[in-house]
């Protein structure tokens, strides 16, 4: 072979290489742009998680070593609240078992993108799957379809999330004794919960979920190990799914997205119907 | 319970349900009643966490005007209902807090 078309064939497949490795980069990159606005939105959370949860008695070390364990926003915010009322530790597993349900749709509306990856790549990425890297991602496999490298456009928004949560939540662990009580930053946790239930309420059997849970809550809250909390969410959950049952129309998704995809993954034809 | 410990097994259950679908994608099916009822765990969690922290006071029902997490509360509602901003709702909630700690 002359040297000039070895030459020319090295530059090619160097070029191929680098082609490869760019695409990687390139898709992890985007994910990383494309969780940026909601960093901001996630980073004064962090803040108020990590000045909430010494506020409530954890140690430094254990608030922050929440965000990495558990690293689930609402769900630690409820853990926070359930320490700050003393509440057992069963009730707590329980609280954040029920709070992160929601997870496992994301799972499932995952799944199907990331099948042919190796078992390593989906335990990280499901360590890092939360409700701000799931929606850019998701987002992008409806537009894009299955590409190749879009795992590392997940891997990029949910690395840039936790990364911004670990330091936000140092943050308002490191701000938090600063804030003085009669800011009753406490109530913080009620808004940031306000402020995600509220959108969601847009049919029949999810109002009627949210106020028979919340019903249920007022009437139950003095039951011990504030159980009152399990026993509402599920009075709401059966309450909504009866209601979608009866009255056959598609529910309300926590993300709006799902609506399509639950179209695209479901084999029997009941939800077709648009 | 110690504190390391819940958050051990909280996090492990997180975990769980994050690769739940993901690693057993092909081998479970997922009946279309609890495909459905997971769509309404935010709304019931969240506002059974939600309706004790404004309607409750020192334990009682509060429906009076004196109840200023509830009128802050409501105010949230509403920013909330017209922004879809969650940070706007939890800075007006916050604001009307103070506003009515200072006025009434």
């Amino acid at each position: 072979m002359p040297p000039e078309i070895a030459i020319s064939k090295l530059i090619d497949s160097r070029s191929a290489k680098k082609e490869f490795m760019s695409e990687q980069a390139k898709n992890f990159w985007a994910g990383v742009r494309a969780e940026l606005p909601l960093l901001i939105g996630v980073f004064p959370f962090g803040m108020i998680y990590g000045a909430l949860a010494l506020n409530a008695g954890l140690d430094r070390s254990a608030s922050q070593m929440m965000s990495s364990i558990v690293f689930a926003g609402s769900s630690q915010f409820v853990t926070t609240q359930l320490v700050h009322e003393a509440a057992p530790g069963f009730v707590i597993i329980l609280t954040i078992a029920v709070v992160n349900l929601r997870h496992m749709l994301y799972s499932a509306s995952l799944a199907p993108y990331l099948a042919s990856l190796s078992t390593r790549w989906k335990i990280l990425l499901s360590y890092l799957l939360t409700d701000e890297a799931y929606a850019p991602t998701i987002i992008k496999y409806e537009r894009d379809g299955l590409q190749p490298f879009t795992h590392w456009f997940l891997f990029g928004a949910g690395l840039a999330l936790w990364t911004n949560w670990q330091i936000s939540t140092a943050l308002g662990i490191f701000l938090g004794t600063a804030i003085p009580e009669s800011w009753s930053l406490d109530f913080a946790l009620p808004l940031t919960f306000i402020a995600m239930v509220v959108p969601v309420l847009k049919n029949r059997p999810t109002i009627a979920a949210a106020f028979s849970a919340g019903i249920v809550a007022l009437v139950a809250y003095s039951l011990p190990y504030r159980l009152g909390i399990i026993l509402a969410a599920l009075v709401g959950i059966v309450v909504g799914t009866f209601l979608e049952n009866k009255t056959h129309i598609k529910p309300s998704n926590p993300l709006p997205i799902q609506a399509n995809l639950r179209d695209s993954l479901d084999d029997s034809s009941t939800t077709k119907e648009r | 319970m110690n504190i390391w410990l819940v958050m051990l097994i909280g996090g492990l259950i997180t975990f769980g349900m994050r690769f739940s679908f993901i690693y057993l994608f092909g081998k479970l099916h997922v009946p279309e009643t609890l495909r459905k009822a997971l769509h309404y765990v935010p709304p019931a969690v969240l506002s059974a966490i939600i309706f004790p922290e404004i309607f409750l006071r020192d334990r009682q029902l509060d429906l009076s005007l004196d109840n200023q997490r509830l009128l802050a509360g409501l105010i949230a509602v509403i920013v909330a209902y017209l922004t879809k901003n969650t940070l706007v709702t939890i800075l007006a909630g916050m604001l009307a807090l103070l506003l009515l700690q200072v006025l009434l």
